[in-house]
């Protein structure tokens, strides 16, 4: 399967220049450029790891092609995102995010049912990668 | 600048009994400059034929404040003055004799905090009615801060919903189940699910949709559940569908809101029919539930759609606002249903933007401070299809959902591949966008580009390649931007 999450998960994975493309797109609006990972990718895991601080003073989207490589030779084999924050009055958020690797193999959710009185069902997505110990989740698939 | 004088009768002969004129009774005063705490609205007014306009100004005025057809000695009881209307300014409609647009100042004092119920029984109560005019319009409303300030706004907000959501930088996309009416909850379920796993982020009940012979609203409810937590785990992605609790009582909405909550569903919908008290408490149980309110605006043409008479369509997503829905359906410009591209425009800044200027262009009357209240989404729904991507995004911006009913269960292979046309023209436009392409004018080659690798777009832009809706439009701003003389 293929997580959706993201700004451009439906299209082909796309290449460094047009990752660097939407970089500029958010450092040319002011905003932050923050590089995340994670091996658990619950759609209700909203705290992915940060490879360091978001980049609020970086102009330039080259120095963040550069941390991204970086991150990516450590953490390439997990799910790594960039987004772009907004600081600005009554927004003061993420404005922009998009999946730019992911792991080799994404083998996806199961859907666990508890079933409840009046047919009513608590549902919990459960991810199979997570089943392992976090850093062993994708490693040797 | 208004050459006018007062010609207000004061003193003792103010109250003499019998008729006076509105104009000489104080609901019509040139000269008064609105404080910032006014309450300021914008009418059309169209006298019948004979009566003159500023009586006619004066005569709205005063019955949607403190007037009545006689003088009444019980003015002298209340501070009279300050509780009338005062209408301050009457200008002749551009290209529309006989017409008038008046402003009228109200004193904050003259309404509740926080109700949009007695803020309406006032502006547009007895006085649409009033047999001297032909017709009234409320154009446009200037609501002070103060005022703003007493509402709790919507429930979640822009921000908080994409928040939740975890979708950012992309209109969310939606589609409404179709046929709307007569699905059984099994059959309706299955439309939901193909259409979140093929890629939208919500489907939506119809207005109409609410617990009939066909199908009970716990059949529905379930059902959607079942179907929007199969595609989150199919996708990985946060999934919602708006679960309409519109209902005959009140009791009956909390009843269906209360299991939609218990059930897990993140959003609820409700239909503007439903009234201006049940909105506000709906929102404010929305508020209290952390859950998304979607506001459908059902029965809103009967009033807001020809220019002569009624409310426009601007004054009620401001008051929809105050009232704290967080969806609104807000035109398509391009589709099938009403929605000229300017005055359109004009309803999106005042869901979105914290500030609004004038722009009488746009059918914006006033500056409007939101003193940061929440950000309204806009919908728009209606006889859009994936062929018209770069158009919407252009016209509509990204803060928006863009609900493509027919145009995702319509497709030739099914709706998951129309879902997924959707989705792909959408993510296709924005990637381009940010590059900084001419996506306006690329939009065709770039949608034709992204069908390379996406069978289902491609099938998409084949099948309604030439539908569109190009009718002439009922409300049009009556201001067209002239250039200025250069020197």
């Amino acid at each position: 399967m293929r997580i959706t999450q993201g700004c451009f998960s439906f299209l082909p994975d796309l290449t460094d220049e047009q990752i660097a493309a939407q970089v500029q797109y958010c450092l040319d609006k002011g905003w932050a450029v923050n590089i995340e990972f994670t091996d658990d990718p619950h759609p209700r895991n909203t705290y992915w790891e940060m490879w360091g601080l978001p980049m609020f003073d970086l102009r330039d989207a080259a120095g963040i092609m550069k941390e991204l490589a970086d991150c990516r030779r450590v953490y390439g084999d997990r799910y790594i995102r960039i987004s772009g924050f907004d600081s600005s009055h009554g927004w003061e958020s993420v404005r922009l995010s998009f999946i730019v690797t992911r792991p080799q193999e994404e083998p996806g959710f199961r859907l666990d049912r508890q079933e409840s009185v009046g047919r009513n069902v608590r549902y919990s997505t459960h991810s199979y990668a997570a089943t392992r110990p976090e850093g062993e989740r994708y490693a040797d698939r | 600048m208004n050459m006018q004088q007062s010609i207000t009768v004061r003193g003792k002969d103010r109250y003499k009994s019998g008729v006076m004129e509105y104009k000489r009774m104080g609901y019509w005063e040139p000269n008064y400059e609105p404080k910032d705490t006014d309450v300021i609205a914008l009418f059309r007014v169209t006298p019948q034929d004979g009566v003159d306009a500023t009586e006619a100004c004066a005569a709205v005025a005063g019955e949607s404040s403190t007037a009545t057809w006689t003088v009444v000695w019980t003015d002298r009881l209340t501070a009279a003055e300050k509780y009338r209307a005062k209408c301050y300014r009457v200008d002749p409609v551009p290209n529309s004799p006989g017409s008038y647009f008046a402003y009228i100042a109200y004193d904050l004092d003259l309404f509740e905090p926080g109700s949009i119920a007695n803020l309406t029984a006032s502006i547009i109560g007895n006085v649409f009615g009033f047999k001297p005019l032909k017709a009234l319009r409320l154009e446009d409303m200037r609501l002070p801060v103060a005022y703003v300030k007493t509402f709790q706004g919507p429930a979640t907000g822009i921000v908080v919903e994409r928040e939740r959501l975890d979708k950012f930088g992309r209109p969310l996309l939606g589609a409404t189940v179709k046929p709307k009416l007569g699905l059984s909850g099994r059959n309706y379920g299955r439309v939901v699910y193909e259409a979140l796993k093929g890629g939208l982020d919500f489907t939506k009940d119809d207005e109409n949709i609410n617990s009939q012979p066909f199908m009970h609203w716990r059949e529905r409810f379930l059902y959607c559940m079942e179907a929007v937590n199969r595609a989150q785990a199919a996708t990985g992605e946060i999934k919602g569908t708006y679960l309409n609790v519109t209902a005959a009582t009140m009791e009956d909405m909390y009843e269906r809101a209360e299991f939609a909550h218990e059930i897990g569903s993140n959003i609820v919908m409700i239909d503007l029919v439903i009234g201006y008290t049940a909105i506000q408490s709906m929102a404010k149980w929305a508020r209290k539930n952390n859950m998304i309110l979607h506001l459908h605006r059902a029965g809103h043409s009967t009033y807001t759609r020809q220019r002569s008479h009624g409310v426009s369509f601007r004054v009620i997503a401001k008051w929809m606002r105050l009232a704290g829905v967080d969806h609104i359906h807000a035109g398509t410009v391009v589709g099938k249903l009403e929605g000229d591209p300017n005055t359109t425009r004009g309803y999106y800044d005042i869901c979105r933007e914290d500030f609004n200027p004038m722009q009488l262009e746009h059918g914006v009357f006033f500056d409007q401070h939101w003193a940061s209240l929440n950000r309204l989404m806009p919908v728009a729904s209606g006889g859009i299809h994936a062929g018209q991507m770069h158009q919407l995004l252009d016209l509509l911006g990204e803060d928006v959902v863009l609900q493509f009913g027919g145009g995702t269960i319509g497709h030739p292979r099914g709706i998951q591949a129309g879902a997924t046309a959707n989705r792909v023209a959408l993510e296709a436009m924005i990637l381009a966008r940010n590059e900084g392409r001419d996506y306006v004018h690329e939009g065709p080659e770039i949608l034709a580009k992204a069908a390379l690798s996406c069978t289902p777009l491609r099938e998409a832009l084949d099948v309604w390649k030439d539908v569109t809706f190009n009718y002439e439009s009922t409300d049009a701003p009556d201001f067209i931007p002239t250039p200025s003389m250069a020197v």
